[in-house]
This record gives C-alpha cells, structure tokens and sequence, in this order.
C-alpha cells in the first residue's frame, strides 16, 4: 500500500493535481510540519501547533488538493535540518507568501530580510513596511506569521529589550536566538 | 496522518448590516484524509473487481479522477461512497479496454446515494474468490449491476454470469458458515 501512495503522489504532482503537498521532520523543538505549494513553501507548522488544524487551514484557504508529498519537500527539510545544526544562516527557498496580505506581509518580507545572529523592534518592523505607529500591527503579523523559522519573526524582539512572544512558545524562541548566538548558551 | 472529518462553518450573509447565519456550508477536508480513511477500501474494490494483478492500475486511476474531480464536489456528505463508485466506475473501464464486449450501462452517478460498501471485513472473502466469481460478486453487490451488464463487463452470457455469481455466493456461504 505504500508503494502505491508513494506512486500516487508523483502522479498528482506530475499532473499538476497536488495543490498542497507536505511533510513532517524532525527538530530539536519537536515536529514541524511544512507545506509547500507549487510555487514555493507555504506553510511552517510549529511543535506546538495542532497540524491537522493546519492541513485543514490549507484545504480552506489554498485548496482541497493536500497530499502529504515528502518528496515535493527534500529541499526545505534539509536546510531546515542544516540550520538546526548551526551549519545554514540564509534559506534559499521559493516561498509563496499567499497566506498574509497588505500590511501583514509587508511586515514579514521586512523580518524575512533581517540577517541571522541579529535582531530588530517591532517599532524598526512597523517603520519598514511603512508605517512607523503601527507597533501593535506589527506584532500581530509576527504572531501571525505563517513561514516561521523561515521567515525569522524569532529575531524581532520589544524595544526595551524583552523578548515579546512567540507562536511556538517562549523557550523556542529563546532556544532559536541561543542557537543564533544572540543569547548567550 | 489527518484527522479528518468535515469542517461545517456557519456561512455569513454579505448582505446587510445584520449579518445572519443564513446557512451551512460544508468544507471539503483535505484530500490526504480520504486517502488516510478510505485507500483500504477503495484498494478492496480494485482487487475485488479487476483481481490482484491490475487493483494497483485501477487504484491509481481511482485516486487521481477523484483529485481531479475533488475540488468542484459540492456534496461531500459521503466520501466513501464517491471514492467507491469512481473505483467502479474505472474496474468497469478496465474490463472494457481488456476487449470483453461493450458495456450497455447508464451514465454512474457520480454521487453514490447510499454508501455502497458494508465495513464488515467480507470483501477480504470476495477478494479470495476465482476471478469471474469474484468480479461477479462485486459488480452485483456493490456496483449494484444486474445481470446483463454484470454479462456484459465480463463478456459472458448472462446464464454464465448468473453462475459465476451462484457459485461465487455459495462459495462465499460456506466460508461464512
């Protein structure tokens, strides 16, 4: 039975019939799920979110075609794996940003852009995608960011210096900024 | 891995400031789902109709027409049974594309009314009859065929593919017994 799903995923995506195809690897912070479509990765589910919340997400939102495809996701798993291993700094991965509009994303293509070991404000976020009082705005687009660890919203902390939230919990974000040197180990 | 299930979102009126719950939109869950729920069954159906050589064909076939159908189904109320009338719909195929006489069905629905298929572990039996036993047990049980048509996919008389069904029951009896 598996040779067949494995066959029948190939067919799809050679059909162009798989819309959503995804998988699910290993991190240190536990299982992530991700989700590309054929335009580039679309989705990073944290350990803490509920995946079948988000594949259902993704049957609403993109469409119902999702299929879980291992292959269609070789490369994101492994630079994912190799940044894990502190050996990666910069994703070179096509992205379909889809699921965030307007001022959302112009936020997160600003924290896409903030180079690894380095952090920025909310308040620097809001003033990159123009408008500098939307502090609060700018916070929820992290929170809602879905291409975390990808797109870094783990980088962009409060101006006082306090670490501010994160989708996958505290001790992930504080784990990824140890990882990128930015605290201390 | 998905936990599937549908989705049922209230549906909001557009129009007008009040905007009422006007009525229920189902929400097509994501197609791994039917695959994680029904590829068992739907793989049943191949190996019961086309036999054991050519289910994985008839399988792949199955599959790929739902996903290409998938996202225009506007009633999603029965899955199983769409996934299990499309495996027939392309057993029946195969049996015509093998040479055995033309198939004088009516257009099959492509919805399935009632679910088609008991859950009750017999079709492990089906799938271990003779070849023609078997195909008749299937096209008359579950594809819901009479006689004639069941004749016809298999490119026998009728009075043979009432035997072949005969023998196949009876076989199937005695297991059961």
């Amino acid at each position: 039975m598996k040779d067949s799903l494995n066959r029948l995923a190939e067919r799809a995506a050679a059909e162009r019939l798989l819309d959503v195809a995804y998988a699910t690897t290993d991190s240190p912070f536990g299982t992530l799920l991700l989700a590309t479509t054929p335009k580039g990765l679309v989705r990073v589910g944290l350990p803490n979110q509920d995946a079948d919340e988000l594949l259902v997400d993704l049957a609403t939102r993109v469409s119902p075609r999702v299929l879980e495809a291992p292959g269609q996701l070789d490369e994101a798993r492994r630079e994912l794996e190799l940044y894990f291993e502190g050996r990666l700094t910069d994703f070179d991965l096509p992205l379909d940003w889809r699921l965030s509009k307007d001022f959302r994303r112009r936020v997160l293509r600003a924290i896409a852009r903030i180079p690894y070991g380095q952090t920025r404000s909310y308040t620097q976020m809001a003033t990159s995608a123009g408008n500098e009082r939307a502090v609060r705005a700018a916070g929820s687009a992290c929170g809602s960011n879905p291409l975390p660890l990808v797109v870094p919203c783990h980088r962009v902390l409060r101006s006082g210096g306090g670490l501010g939230g994160y989708g996958g919990g505290l001790p992930m974000k504080e784990g990824l900024l140890r990882l990128e040197g930015v605290l201390d180990r | 891995m998905v936990n599937a299930g549908l989705v049922t979102q209230p549906a909001i009126s557009r129009s007008g400031p009040s905007q009422r719950l006007i009525h229920e939109v189902t929400e097509l869950p994501p197609f791994q789902a039917l695959i994680d729920e029904h590829a068992g069954d739907v793989m049943a159906v191949c190996r019961g109709t086309v036999g054991r050589g050519d289910a994985d064909d008839c399988f792949q076939e199955t599959f790929i027409s739902a996903l290409r159908a998938y996202p225009k189904l506007k009633d999603a109320g029965n899955l199983r049974g769409w996934l299990i009338t499309i495996a027939h719909r392309k057993a029946i195929d195969h049996h015509r594309a093998r040479g055995r006489g033309p198939l004088p069905v009516a257009e099959v629905a492509e919805v399935a009314v009632e679910d088609p298929l008991p859950d009750d572990g017999i079709w492990e039996l089906v799938g271990a009859l003779p070849p023609k036993q078997r195909a008749a047990v299937t096209l008359r049980y579950a594809s819901d065929l009479p006689h004639a048509e069941i004749a016809a996919a298999l490119g026998c008389s009728p009075e043979a593919a009432r035997r072949s069904l005969h023998e196949g029951l009876k076989r199937l009896r005695k297991e059961l017994a």
